[in-house]
């Protein structure tokens, strides 16, 4: 009940503010007031779901009815005497078409305006040709171009026989008669353009690899150049980004792990319990979070971290004409750029790979002493027995080859951007789905290769 | 009296500095009334573009108010803001995403009431308008030369005919002849649409090619707005430097050869 009077009391209190502001400044409050109204119709919610139900929810003010009411206070189109409109008149000379009102875009644009106007064209189309009635525009009391636009179209793109319109009025329709033109209908995509499509992705596909392999020739030349003369390789770059790529992450990797950790040796201590093989959650856990889970997990958040990060930098650097500058200046854009990303992730990732191994291991060990009763000691006692030290190499030495994959797939999509931000945004896409796809791609391959190892 | 296009007073805006506050205006008054084609001079950091985009609404003054067409500027940014007020922005601002047909439709297509074909075709009116070939129709912005895109951001500003239009440097970055271009084609415009035109420049031609007046932002406010003789006449040490270094002095030597007409436009209401 307490709780009760709170939530509704707060609802008021916030509900009169809103009530005040909405009518200060209505396009920014708005959102503000929508943002809030969401906020407060969860704690109602809340309210509904915690109490009995003889109190009086629908007569209060926060009521769902009346809560939207205000906010969505649009004037409601109504016709009045600016709408663009056409009226039938009787003159001597005989039947005008008499147009009143503002005859310009977005007072045409009212929907119940326009649908009325659409209607009332259709029907004296019907009767006779448009051109041959005679209309008057001198009661206008603005014409702009969409407005001659919507008559010179049901004129049929010609003047009537007898218009009766000013001067500007007739400039306008003069520059649409000079500039129109009728566009040219669009041929819809047959099966020679669906076959040349899949085409198209094939080349395309080519061209990706080729790509990254010349990135990785240039990778490795530029490595050797470094290996030569080592005191001018970009290195305050390098500890920029092992800033950025390693240090940053270790919160998010180590939650992770240790979540993945929990979960895990929750699920096989249930199972293990039903035989009575307690003990063999040690093997069980150390030997998939060590050999498996742990580098390609770290792998797939580094992918999703910093891989779009690495191809988003490097393609506004292509939007803004940074990368063209680099080439004009004359610094190589493989040393500078994809080498110092590229040694970084390699040196960074097998640290993060292990870093999240130990919090996930950290985190079974917890769960196996809480649900098992497999104790802290026991565990770290059996660890080494049960996996292979050997195993822990291979894991490295997986996840540097990870790092490198994933800096040398971000570097390839982000140079390739196009100077538009929808190329950007694909880039950036493509680059991180990639990435993950290569990492786990890679990673089934080292298991095959590496069957007779640690195990 | 009729109402002025745009209406500023008693503008103050302050930005953060490391030293504390930096005072850009201080008691700024300034009026546009209908019809006029406004140049706005002053030296850099001076404010220009800042005043302009809070006449767009799109930065908030620290003080004082701004009204556009007679309304406070938070209530322009909304569903068809595009019939009331134009921009030119110093990089064209196209939507990369849209062919140059598709960017000047947008503010049409988005009222969602008009069918597509009326859509299409008062935009090639536009892109025409503006001096473009129907083959620009189908280019992307990054396929499009820089004058090309100034003329579709142009086009695209005035597609639902506003009575006002505001340009950030609208010939910087243009080759002479695209610049002279541009201005022949705003003056046209101005004459044939009845526009109010507010620009941002430091383009001496351009200022005396079009403006029909000058106001000189400057001691963090207006000193002075007028006709370029009552400009030049004001003594203050900016527009002595200004329109009386060596460029200057060449451009109102040009100015005084070939004098602007008077401004003969009747102005329609809007």
């Amino acid at each position: 009940m307490l709780w009760e009077a709170l939530c509704v009391g707060y609802c008021d209190k916030k509900w009169r503010l809103l009530n005040v502001s909405c009518r200060k400044t209505p396009a920014r409050i708005d959102a503000e007031c929508c943002g809030l109204l969401l906020l407060a119709g969860l704690k109602v919610f809340r309210g509904f779901r915690l109490r009995s139900s003889d109190q009086t929810f629908e007569n209060h003010p926060m009521s769902a009815s009346k809560a939207i009411s205000p906010t969505s206070a649009e004037p409601v189109a109504t016709v009045d005497a600016m709408s663009p409109r056409i009226e039938r008149c009787e003159t001597p000379a005989g039947v005008t078409q008499q147009l009143r009102g503002r005859w310009a875009a977005a007072d045409l644009a009212v929907p119940d305006v326009w649908a009325a106007l659409v209607q009332q064209m259709q029907l004296l189309q019907s009767g006779r040709e448009a051109s041959q009635f005679r209309w008057d525009l001198r009661q206008v009391v603005r014409l702009d171009h969409v407005g001659a636009q919507v008559l010179w179209t049901h004129w049929g793109r010609r003047w009537p026989a007898d218009v009766q319109a000013d001067d500007s009025q007739r400039r306008i329709f003069d520059s649409i008669a000079r500039y129109g033109v009728l566009l040219p209908v669009r041929t819809e995509s047959d099966w020679r353009a669906r076959f040349e499509q899949v085409g198209g992705w094939l080349l395309r596909g080519a061209e990706h690899a080729i790509g990254l392999t010349r990135l990785l020739g240039q990778l490795l030349l530029d490595l050797l150049r470094l290996i030569r003369r080592p005191q001018d390789g970009p290195w305050r770059d390098v500890s920029g980004h092992l800033f950025h790529i390693g240090a940053t992450a270790l919160p998010i990797t180590a939650l992770v792990g240790f979540l993945i950790g929990v979960v895990l040796a929750y699920l096989i201590s249930r199972q293990l319990l039903q035989f009575g093989a307690d003990a063999f959650v040690v093997n069980i856990l150390g030997l998939s979070l060590i050999r498996e889970l742990g580098p390609l997990l770290a792998a797939i958040l580094i992918a999703g971290r910093s891989g779009s990060s690495i191809t988003a930098q490097i393609g506004v650097m292509r939007v803004t004409e940074e990368l063209d500058a680099m080439r004009v200046l004359g610094i190589a854009r493989g040393f500078r750029l994809v080498l110092p990303r590229a040694l970084a992730l390699a040196l960074v990732m097998p640290l993060i790979s292990i870093w999240t191994t130990a919090w996930s291991l950290l985190g079974g060990m917890l769960t196996a002493d809480l649900s098992m009763n497999v104790s802290l000691v026991f565990f770290a006692n059996a660890l080494p027995d049960a996996v292979e030290a050997s195993n822990l190499g291979l894991a490295t030495a997986k996840s540097a080859v990870f790092g490198l994959l994933i800096a040398l797939i971000a570097c390839h999509y982000g140079l390739r951007v196009k100077p538009s931000t929808e190329s950007l945004g694909q880039g950036t896409t493509a680059s991180v789905v990639t990435s993950i796809t290569v990492v786990i791609l890679v990673d089934a391959l080292f298991a095959v290769l590496f069957r007779n190892v640690g195990i | 009296m009729r109402e002025p296009m745009v209406d500023i007073r008693q503008l103050w805006t302050i930005f953060p500095s490391p030293e504390g506050q930096r005072v850009i205006h201080k008691n700024l008054d300034l009026t546009i009334e209908a019809g006029e084609i406004l140049s706005l001079v002053g030296g850099s950091g001076t404010g220009k573009t800042v005043l302009l985009r809070q006449i767009l609404g799109l930065e908030k003054a620290a003080r004082g108010e701004i009204r556009v067409l007679g309304s406070p500027v938070a209530a322009l940014a909304q569903k068809g803001a595009a019939a009331h007020i134009g921009m030119l922005f110093q990089q064209g601002a196209l939507f990369s995403a849209f062919t140059a047909l598709e960017n000047i439709a947008f503010p049409l297509r988005e009222l969602k009431v008009f069918p597509p074909s009326l859509i299409q075709e008062a935009a090639m009116i536009k892109l025409r308008m503006v001096g473009l070939d129907a083959d620009a129709a189908d280019k992307m912005p990054s396929q499009l030369s820089g004058g090309m895109v100034k003329r579709v951001a142009l086009a695209r500003a005035l597609i639902m005919d506003p009575p006002l239009l505001l340009l950030d440097e609208p010939t910087a970055g243009l080759d002479p002849e695209s610049a002279d271009g541009l201005c022949a084609l705003l003056r046209a415009m101005h004459r044939d649409m009845g526009l109010t035109v507010v620009l941002v420049t430091h383009d001496l031609d351009t200022i005396f090619a079009l403006s029909t007046r000058i106001a000189v932002l400057a001691d963090r406010q207006v000193i002075v707005k007028g006709s370029a003789q009552e400009v030049l006449a004001f003594e203050h040490p900016f527009i002595h430097d200004f329109f009386l270094g060596e460029r200057g002095r060449r451009a109102v030597a040009a100015l005084r050869q070939h004098p602007r007409p008077p401004n003969t436009l009747r102005h329609r209401q809007t």
